[in-house]
């Protein structure tokens, strides 16, 4: 890599997704020094830590895998994958090392990988715990024995560290495939190995792990140039553009606070950031920084199962039920509780969406007084097996079917369900369970590496 | 003559969604450097009003921040639930920020003041 600039490929700010090769093929001429991108996000839920799936099916993995692997051929240009799978659990990082020897074995490719871990072991975690090294990272419960235990899965974000290690003990390695990360490092990994501005290095890497999301219209493949003492940023789609305002809204994206951004080993702060208009469709920032923190904390992430669901869909049209619904869901509910009063309450649930209503904002809907012309009423039920699921929900439709209320004159029935199975077993439900921060002495040890050929 | 308007015609962009699993957040980013200042001199968003629109007490607003070089606002609040577990309503948080759409601003026409949004 040359040593007054580092450049940046990023063919999509999510591995899987699909990304346009026209453009990303225009972002290989343009002589990157490392193609970057990220695979993981808890954004789709907590059923990925919690049953070992993935965000992506593997087919999709291997398409866009097998464009990142010709160009890594070809072109002799390393590609650094993070967060494999969505969780970044151990399983995971295996998964996209199958995926890419099949792709190697066809194809004839000869690669040199590391393979970076991030899966916690919980007896580590509970000696952690008991040092009273580990605290919530935001509104989260603190953590307990019982709650390390009843997770699937905890895997912990790695820092840049470990990406050095690799980078300092195989300078020539091919390809990085890491669990669990900190978004932005496999693209701040260079510039921190080749010392260029920490807090230019972070930044970069925060705007860029999304791809072109920072770009009018929001794109795919993004190039970044991180220089000395600033960094630019442009899309690869002629179509697209990065602006001052489309950059600097961009660093708002999912982030607690807009111009802090804690991570690994400090913060980023964006408060004297400056961003300038470099070409039509590029932006130049200046002037981020990055804070080291006193203590090095690295984030939980874990998961657990908490039952199996079912539900069912019904549509009510009819006006007087309308307006007898509080009263309605009250009679069902204490209907199916005296049912099954050989099941202590505490072990299913029972939530009505009610679409019409405030299906989509729950307790954060400000409208009370809104006089709907239909609702859509989905019972959810959560109980220990399936089975238990599906009857309390069918106790709960044949209710709310056939139950008398206040003023009714359609005395034949007051759902209209739409589907067969009536009851609809969904499976096994999830919840996240360790969101927490944990000091480490050593933020490379605690992510083991193995190198392998293919 | 003073009049109103709705925040979501003078705004860029309002959206809402997750900021991890147990928060959301909200941005409110305005076209111009104009508009942004009317409203943060304006003093029209405050955390007390986002206390009272989704009835979360002040203290538990996680971030309620001014961002001058987005000419933005950003809102951080906890998530009703953990994402994505027994009762969620909206996996991505992606429909939560219609409350701020409606709060009216008052807006000046050209002959009535320094500011003028039209």
């Amino acid at each position: 890599m040359s040593k007054d600039e580092i450049r940046i490929l990023t063919p999509a700010g999510m591995l899987g997704y699909g990304f346009p090769a026209k453009w990303f093929k225009k972002g290989l001429d343009m002589n990157p020094d490392v193609i970057t991108i990220d695979s993981g996000s808890t954004d789709s839920g907590p059923h990925k830590l919690g049953l070992g799936a993935m965000t992506c099916s593997r087919e999709a993995y291997y398409k866009d895998i097998s464009l990142l692997l010709e160009a890594c051929f070809e072109k002799k240009i390393p590609v650094f994958i993070s967060s494999a799978g969505g969780d970044g659990s151990d399983e995971h990082v295996d998964a996209f090392a199958e995926i890419i020897k099949e792709i190697s074995k066809s194809k004839g490719y000869h690669f040199n990988i590391a393979l970076i871990y991030a899966q916690m072991e919980k007896e580590y975690l509970l000696q952690n715990l008991k040092e009273g090294r580990i605290s919530p990272c935001g509104p989260v419960e603190p953590l307990t024995e019982e709650e390390i235990n009843s997770a699937t899965t905890i895997v912990a974000q790695m820092g840049v560290e470990p990406y050095l290690k690799v980078l300092s003990e195989r300078p020539n390695i091919d390809i990085i495939v890491s669990g669990r990360t900190y978004d932005p490092v496999p693209i701040a990994a260079p510039g921190i190995k080749h010392g260029f501005d920490p807090g230019l290095c972070w930044h970069i890497g925060k705007i860029m792990e999304c791809g072109a999301l920072c770009a009018e219209p929001a794109g795919k493949n993004i190039f970044g140039v991180l220089r000395k003492d600033h960094f630019v940023v442009e899309p690869l789609n002629p179509g697209e553009k990065c602006t001052v305002s489309s950059v600097a809204a961009h660093t708002l994206y999912e982030k607690s606070h807009p111009y802090l951004l804690p991570g690994p080993g400090g913060i980023t702060d964006l408060s004297d950031a400056k961003f300038e208009q470099e070409s039509e469709r590029s932006v130049r920032v200046t002037g981020s920084r990055f804070i080291p923190s006193e203590k090095y904390t690295v984030k939980l992430e874990g998961a657990k199962k908490v039952g199996y669901r079912s539900i069912f869909i019904a549509g009510i049209r009819d006006p007087i039920a309308i307006g007898q619904m509080d009263e309605i869901i009250k009679r069902v509910t204490s209907d199916v509780e005296e049912y099954f009063s050989d099941i202590p309450k505490e072990n299913y649930q029972m939530v009505f969406h009610i679409y019409g209503k405030n299906g989509v904002m729950g307790e954060y809907e400000p409208e009370k007084d809104f006089k709907p012309l239909e609702l859509c009423v989905i019972l959810e039920v959560a109980a220990p097996t399936q089975e238990m699921a599906t009857a309390i929900c069918s106790r709960a439709r044949t209710e709310m079917l056939h139950c008398p209320y206040e003023g009714r004159i359609a005395t034949a029935g007051n759902i209209a369900l739409p589907f067969t199975p009536l009851e609809i077993p969904l499976g096994e439900v999830c919840k996240f369970n360790v969101y927490h921060l944990m000091e480490v002495d050593d933020p490379t040890k605690l992510f083991p590496i193995k190198y392998l050929e293919v | 003559m003073a009049n109103t308007l709705p925040l979501k015609d003078i705004a860029k962009v309002i959206r809402s969604k997750n900021a991890g699993p147990f928060e959301m957040t909200m941005d409110i980013i305005f076209k111009s450097k104009d508009d942004y200042m009317m409203i943060k001199n304006g003093g029209y968003i405050t955390k007390e009003l986002i206390s009272r629109l989704y009835r979360v007490p002040v203290e538990k607003i996680i971030s309620f921040v001014y961002f001058d070089a987005a000419n933005a606002i950003k809102i951080t609040l906890p998530r009703p639930r953990p994402q994505g577990t027994i009762g969620e309503t909206d996996m991505h948080a992606a429909q939560q920020h219609v409350p701020l759409m409606n709060i009216m601003i008052p807006v000046k026409d050209k002959n009535g003041g320094d500011v003028c949004l039209r």
